[in-house]
């Protein structure tokens, strides 16, 4: 079935992302075989995998870095090239890249995130620093905000950059292993941030992480990728059916993602 | 006609020396900037050996090397960032060659021109105290251009700077900005060719910039330290070359380099590693 007849969700509105039968390949060597995947507003989606299994490639393709060599994307049910108000879309990068002499503070780090939506050669307005004082709250570091991002801990500089992707107020959210590596109080005010824009906003997340123990009640559904296929797409609580827990035993999830077959 | 300025700015040779080093010393840092920030700092110094072409194009053509140079270098400069976009190149593999593409056409079209004559040396290592008032007023013209683009761009530019591929994805025109801040640097290194020279063109780029991320705590800030640090280079440069006789450029460099220097020993908490 083509996808504008099937690229719709509940309410005759289009998903904010949707991934058909996907293939990628770099030369010989196949990363993505015909991956299907949805994402519908509101809904709080996340992708795991043991490594090398195609995530990233897999968001890079969703956001239109990569074009796929084979099957349909559609963000807000169009081809991410042809999506004219791309801002509606929110990217968290793995592991951010702080240069170590930046010399920018929070804020402004922050505020760089508004620019594409207001039009990149406009001054902020009052919108914008509006915009700005929300995403900085969401990640609780209304308090650092003139502080330079090189004097904060990994964990602080994750959430500066989910507030930045937040800044724009975008209605899907893509984070690609945002949480590896971050203390636990970041982990807690992440799941906050994301739980608050997911179930109140309406906004869409695809959350790509291999630990899902902070968020693993708050998810819609699960996807799981092992050697560039879907090979569990469903409720958590399915995984847990099988013995798989991603809450209690944190550790399971890693385990059964690495184990054969 | 000379203004009534104080020693060592009195003479009307200086003036116009002091006009057209503080419109460089503005410009320079600024773009800059934004190089360190994208680490691309040796940008300049690719594009001014570029530059250098140019002006013996214009040498040999006998139009003006001021121009010959500027179309020279905007046009390489936005080649080796289509590269490094399309990842063609990395981006100092194709620095590097147009970097020496760029001083073997200039060495040979000088060849051709007759010899390494004395006008191919005032753009090597700069004359700012030969600059004319017709020389001030085209690098003026060129620096106020810089001036507004950048005050129009910036916060475009830093986010790119900060983090391309977000840019990207947030639909921010990332190639089109991207070959705009090498045409700027290009007409930078120009305007900065008769000051400093296009042998220590790049300095100015990055020396006030280097010494900026240490006093600065945010990037606004930076903008504007670097700023002073290149404007203030420029000056106390053409009064130390004008009390010693020293050659002008390079005594504007050495004082740029000092002021880092200096910024770097007060940096006492190691708050940013070198």
């Amino acid at each position: 079935m083509p996808l504008s007849d099937a690229g719709h969700g509940a309410g005759g509105r289009p998903d904010a992302l949707r991934l058909e039968d996907v293939g990628f390949s770099y030369g010989r060597h196949g990363v993505l075989d015909g991956v299907s995947l949805c994402v519908g507003r509101g809904e709080f989606v996340a992708l795991a995998g043991p490594n090398g299994s195609g995530k990233s490639t897999l968001v890079r393709v969703a956001l239109g870095l990569t074009p796929p060599q084979g099957g349909e994307v559609r963000l807000f049910g169009e081809p991410p090239a042809h999506l004219r108000d791309r801002w509606r879309v929110g990217y968290v990068p793995q592991r951010a890249v702080v240069v170590d002499q930046l010399p920018a503070t929070v804020e402004e780090v922050v505020a760089s995130g508004c620019v594409a939506r207001r039009g990149w050669a406009r001054r902020p307005h009052a919108e914008d620093r509006h915009r700005v004082e929300q995403a900085l709250d969401v990640v609780a570091l209304t308090d650092r905000r003139r502080t330079p991002i090189v004097e904060l801990s990994g964990g602080q500089q994750q959430r500066v950059f989910i507030a930045r992707a937040l800044a724009s107020e975008p209605e899907l959210l893509v984070l690609d292993e945002p949480i590896a590596g971050v203390d636990a109080e970041s982990q807690t005010r992440f799941r906050d941030a994301l739980v608050t824009r997911c179930h109140n906003d309406g906004v869409a997340v695809l959350l790509v992480s291999h630990e899902l123990g902070a968020v693993a009640d708050d998810l819609d559904r699960l996807v799981v990728l092992r050697g560039g296929k879907v090979v569990f797409d469903g409720p958590p609580a399915d995984l847990t059916a099988e013995g798989v827990s991603l809450g209690v035993h944190r550790t399971d999830l890693p385990v059964w993602l690495e184990g054969p077959g | 006609m000379s203004l009534p300025l104080p020693w060592p700015f009195e003479r009307e040779y200086m003036q116009l020396a002091l006009v057209s080093g503080l419109a460089v010393g503005a410009c320079a840092p600024l773009i800059g900037t934004f190089l360190v920030q994208k680490r691309l700092s040796l940008m300049g110094d690719g594009i001014g050996h570029m530059a250098f072409a140019g002006v013996a194009a214009g040498l040999l053509t006998g139009v003006s090397p001021l121009w010959t140079a500027l179309v020279v270098a905007v046009l390489g400069a936005m080649t080796i960032e289509w590269l490094r976009l399309r990842r063609r190149a990395s981006g100092d593999l194709a620095l590097a060659v147009f970097f020496y593409t760029g001083i073997a056409a200039g060495v040979v079209l000088t060849g051709l021109a007759g010899s390494l004559n004395s006008g191919v040396l005032t753009y090597l290592f700069g004359a700012v105290l030969t600059v004319s008032p017709g020389d001030a007023l085209s690098i003026c013209v060129l620096g106020v251009c810089i001036l507004a683009v950048v005050a129009v761009t910036w916060r475009a530019l830093f986010s790119v700077a900060l983090d391309e591929e977000a840019a990207r994805v947030a639909g921010m025109p990332v190639d089109a900005l991207s070959l705009g801040l090498a045409a700027l640097t290009a007409v930078t290194v120009v305007a900065a060719m008769r000051v400093v020279g296009v042998l220590l063109v790049a300095a100015l780029m990055v020396l006030p910039v280097g010494s900026a991320q240490r006093l600065a705590r945010s990037f606004g800030a930076t903008l504007r330290w670097a700023v002073a640090i290149g404007m203030g280079s420029v000056v106390v440069g053409l009064a130390v070359a004008r009390a010693a006789a020293l050659a002008p450029g390079g005594t504007i460099v050495l004082v740029a380099a000092a002021a880092f220097t200096v910024t770097a020993a007060l940096d006492v908490g190691g708050r940013r590693a070198a």
